[in-house]
Formats: structure tokens, C-alpha cells, sequence
């Protein structure tokens, strides 16, 4: 296949409409390994919903949203390497692990796709204090939204049980951008 | 980092047109959880096989993960014991004799009661119904909801709404069955409503979960607030799920209208867990009855 060939190639399946792909080609001889760069964020999102299948027994829920957080962590830090819909089958695979109703997570993860995404186009150029403060805002309203659909089922929690798991989660948060971060220079090693 | 520029289209019609219609995926999605929401509103348990299909899935890593904890645990524990051993030792020793005393006093009264119970033909069934034990591997911890995973060797004979145990008193009841594990609602979620009676009198009242470790007790007669720091709750047997006389809970804190309490049983700390059969079956299935006719007259009836 001469490199012409493999060039209109690789043009055709990035122009599959649903991924926003590349709009430019590499002119280096040397290529990111393709399963690298799709698996490394979706792993690291999958295994942080899965924290709570470790021993964790505390009386108050203390354990940061791990799956959550690495999610807005990758696309703080990466805007657009994910199509806007992850939300959904993100949500609903954290939503198997999490004790929460099936569906809460699959619906605030999409929600908060669409207003990254608005955030985006208002606040283009952000330094790593200005996500911090995004996110902060994120796990917030992720966490009270989370303990009104608990709610709609049973007796409210109070309100003040998420304190120490919010203050927790923003305190962490820069540690787990650090985390994506190394993952990130794994995944486009080459 | 700053968005890439595929989010802005220019005047390709393709390009708009793929921006389009991902957001539509998007707010599809979105709704598309909603919905799941919603059904798992009306029926809490509708998504049980997909919960307990990921929990046997992982079950094997939560196993190996919590050994390593209790060993881990075990040893700091061992260690811990070494500190300050000579204190601890004439402390022990003066609370062993003042305990033999008691226990001749006690040995006595039981004796008394032996012969006594007989002739006021009081049923007494002390024996508890074990169905299993099994182990503890993982919370809900990152949750609202108190939810525990209990690893046993088979499944066979449990189903929803046995309590479970451990040697310092009431866990929970199960809600959720698979293959080798079972779903603990655990006695401080919200949801989690226990008759209890208080030991010293047999004053009867309710405890339920503040989903912060500890629980709300209030008494069945309102108006009077009549506990004290330090009562000790234990079941009723009220309502046929839990057997009576097994500890729940101590009184922390008075409340205006109710006591604080502490559950006696730390799902952390306990080794093994007992699955206990229904204490009265046919309560439960009386419960399951009306649950169902009221499902059947009103299709849209929400059952808490």
C-alpha cells in the first residue's frame, strides 16, 4: 500500500461523523500506538467507578467519586478527545458500582458534558487553577445532585454528610489531574 | 488546554451537521438516563440482576483486597496490644475479679429463672435460625445509600429481607442475591427501619439510619423524650423480619424528641457475618401479598 493510499485511508475513517477526529495529518514517520490512546482515559475512568469494590467500610460516604472526577479531569485536560455522548455509558458503568439509582450517574455525567462543553466556548484559554476551580464546582453540584436523587426514593440524608466527602474530592483533585496527566504522556508516547 | 477547532465549523455543511448531531446524541443521553431514573424510581429493584452481575464480576478483587486489609489490620492490632501491657494487664485483672463476683450473682439468677419460666409457661427461643456466615468485602462507601456486599459460599438458601448479624449485634437485612454474594442494606442507610425495644424496660420504638453511622430513635408514644445516654436498644421482633433480643444500638446523644445512636455492630471491624432466617415468614409474606394486590389495582402505585 503505497503512502498515498494509507493517507485516504486513514482520512476516511477519522471522517466518521460521530468522533470529531484530526483535521491535520502527521508528517513524522513515527505513529501513537492507536488502542493506546483510546484505552488509557476509558481504563482510568472505568477503574476509578470501580473504588468502591475495595474494602472501603466507613460509617459517613467519605470516598471521593473517583470515577467522576478522573472523568471531568480528562476533559478538563483534554477538550475534545472524547465525543460529547461518554457521559452516558460512562454513567451508566459507574452506576452499576456506585450503590446509587441505576441511571442517576448516566444522567449527571451527560449533563455534565453538555456545560463543559458551554464552558468551553465561553472560557477558552484556562490555566490549572481555573479548571481546579471548574471542577470544584462540578463535584459540588455532582454531589448534591446525587444525594437529591437519593431522596426521591427515602428519608433525606442531611445535607451536611457530603461535607467532608466534597472537601476531600477538591482537595484531591489536583492529585488526580496529575494522574491523567501521566497517563496522559504514556498514552501518546511514541 | 484550550478546546480544539472542530468545534467550530466554518461553512462546512458536513462539519455542522456532525457538531449537530452530537449534541443531539448528547441531550438523548441524557434523557435516556432520566428515563433509567425514573424506572428505578418506581421500581428500586428493577436493576438488581445488572448490580449483582457487576458485584459477582468483581467480587474476587474486593475478596483479595480485603485479606490483605485484615491482615494488615490484625497485625497493627497485635502490636497495639504490646503498649503499655503492664497497665493494661492489672486493669484486666482487677476487671476479671470484679466480673467473677458478677458472674456468681448472674449464675444464680439464671438458675432462678430456670426454674421459674416453666411455671409462667413463657416461651423462650433463644436459639437463633443461622442460615450462613460469610464475610464482609465491600461498602457503598463513596454513596448516600449504606449499602454492604457479603461474600458467602452459596446462595441457596437466602433471599431478601433475612437479617444479618454479627457477634456484636445487627448488621442489616439482605435486599439483593447473586451466586456467591449478597447486598446488605446496612442498618444506618436511610431506608433502613428497625422496631426496637429498650433492654432495661421493653419501652418500644423505632430506629432508622441517619446514612452518617448513626441512627434515629424514636420512641412508638411522641411527646416525652425518655432516653438516656447509654440505653441499650435491641430488636423486638416486631414486624416478623428481625428475631428479638439482638443488639442494635446504644444511645449517644439526647435529641428533643428522639435519641442519637451508635450501632453496635461496625460492619469495619467484624470478622464474620451470620445470614439469619426470617424470624416470622409469614409476616414477610403477608407484606409481599399486600405488595402485590396493591400493584395489581394500581399499576402506577409507587411502594416504598
Amino acid at each position: 500500500m503505497s503512502s498515498e493510499e494509507r493517507f485516504i485511508r486513514r482520512k476516511r475513517r477519522k471522517s466518521f461523523p460521530l468522533f470529531g477526529g484530526r483535521s491535520y495529518q502527521t508528517r513524522l514517520n513515527r505513529h501513537h500506538s492507536q488502542w493506546r490512546i483510546l484505552a488509557g482515559p476509558i481504563v482510568s475512568v472505568l477503574l476509578g467507578s470501580l473504588i468502591t469494590t475495595l474494602p472501603f467500610f466507613s460509617d459517613l460516604p467519605i470516598l471521593p467519586p473517583f470515577g467522576f472526577m478522573i472523568f471531568i479531569a480528562w476533559r478538563l485536560l483534554r477538550p475534545g478527545m472524547w465525543p460529547m455522548w461518554v457521559g452516558l455509558p460512562f454513567g451508566l458503568f459507574d452506576d452499576i458500582f456506585s450503590g446509587a439509582l441505576m441511571g442517576s450517574a448516566a444522567l449527571t455525567w451527560s449533563i455534565t458534558m453538555l456545560v463543559a462543553e458551554f464552558i468551553d466556548s465561553r472560557i477558552i484559554w484556562r490555566d490549572h487553577m481555573f479548571d481546579w476551580l471548574i471542577a470544584s464546582m462540578f463535584i459540588t453540584i455532582y454531589l448534591i445532585a446525587s444525594l437529591h436523587i437519593i431522596s426521591m426514593v427515602q428519608t433525606p440524608p442531611n445535607i451536611w454528610i457530603i461535607i467532608p466527602q466534597l472537601l476531600f474530592s477538591i482537595a484531591l483533585y489536583p492529585l488526580v489531574v496529575r494522574f491523567c496527566a501521566a497517563i496522559d504522556k504514556w498514552r501518546l508516547d511514541r | 488546554m484550550a478546546a480544539p477547532n472542530n468545534r467550530r465549523p466554518g461553512f462546512s455543511r458536513k462539519a455542522q451537521f456532525t457538531i449537530f448531531a452530537t449534541y443531539v446524541l448528547t441531550i438523548s443521553g441524557a434523557i435516556v438516563g432520566g428515563l433509567l431514573l425514573l424506572i428505578s424510581i418506581l421500581d428500586p429493584k428493577g436493576f438488581s440482576a445488572l448490580r449483582i452481575v457487576g458485584a459477582e464480576a468483581t467480587a474476587p478483587i474486593s475478596r483479595f483486597f480485603n485479606s490483605i486489609r485484615r491482615t494488615v489490620s490484625d497485625g497493627s492490632e497485635n502490636m497495639s496490644f504490646y503498649w503499655d501491657a503492664a497497665a493494661k494487664n492489672k486493669a484486666m485483672s482487677r476487671k476479671i475479679k470484679a466480673l467473677e463476683k458478677e458472674n456468681f450473682a448472674l449464675q444464680i439468677t439464671k438458675l432462678e429463672n430456670d426454674t421459674l419460666k416453666p411455671l409462667i409457661e413463657i416461651m423462650q427461643n433463644d436459639e437463633l435460625d443461622i442460615i450462613t456466615t460469610g464475610r464482609l468485602i465491600s461498602t457503598s462507601a463513596s454513596s448516600g445509600r449504606k449499602f454492604a456486599l457479603i461474600s458467602v459460599e452459596s446462595t441457596h438458601n437466602i433471599e431478601a429481607g433475612q437479617p444479618v448479624i454479627s457477634d456484636d449485634g445487627l448488621i442489616g437485612r439482605i435486599t439483593e442475591i447473586g451466586l456467591t454474594t449478597a447486598r446488605i442494606l446496612l442498618l444506618t442507610d436511610t431506608g433502613n427501619v428497625v422496631p426496637v425495644i429498650r433492654l432495661s424496660d421493653g419501652l418500644a420504638a423505632f430506629s432508622t439510619g441517619k446514612a452518617d453511622g448513626s441512627l434515629l430513635i424514636k420512641p412508638l408514644n411522641l411527646g416525652v423524650n425518655p432516653f438516656n445516654k447509654g440505653d441499650i436498644l435491641v430488636t423486638s421482633g416486631n414486624g416478623g423480619l428481625y428475631p428479638p433480643n439482638i443488639p442494635v444500638a446504644k444511645i449517644i446523644r439526647k435529641l428533643d424528641d428522639s435519641g442519637l445512636a451508635r450501632p453496635m455492630a461496625d460492619p469495619a471491624t467484624t470478622d464474620y457475618s451470620t445470614i439469619l432466617r426470617i424470624y416470622d415468614p409469614t409476616a414477610n409474606a403477608e407484606i409481599e401479598a399486600l405488595k402485590q394486590a396493591a400493584e395489581l389495582s394500581e399499576n402506577s402505585a409507587v411502594i416504598p
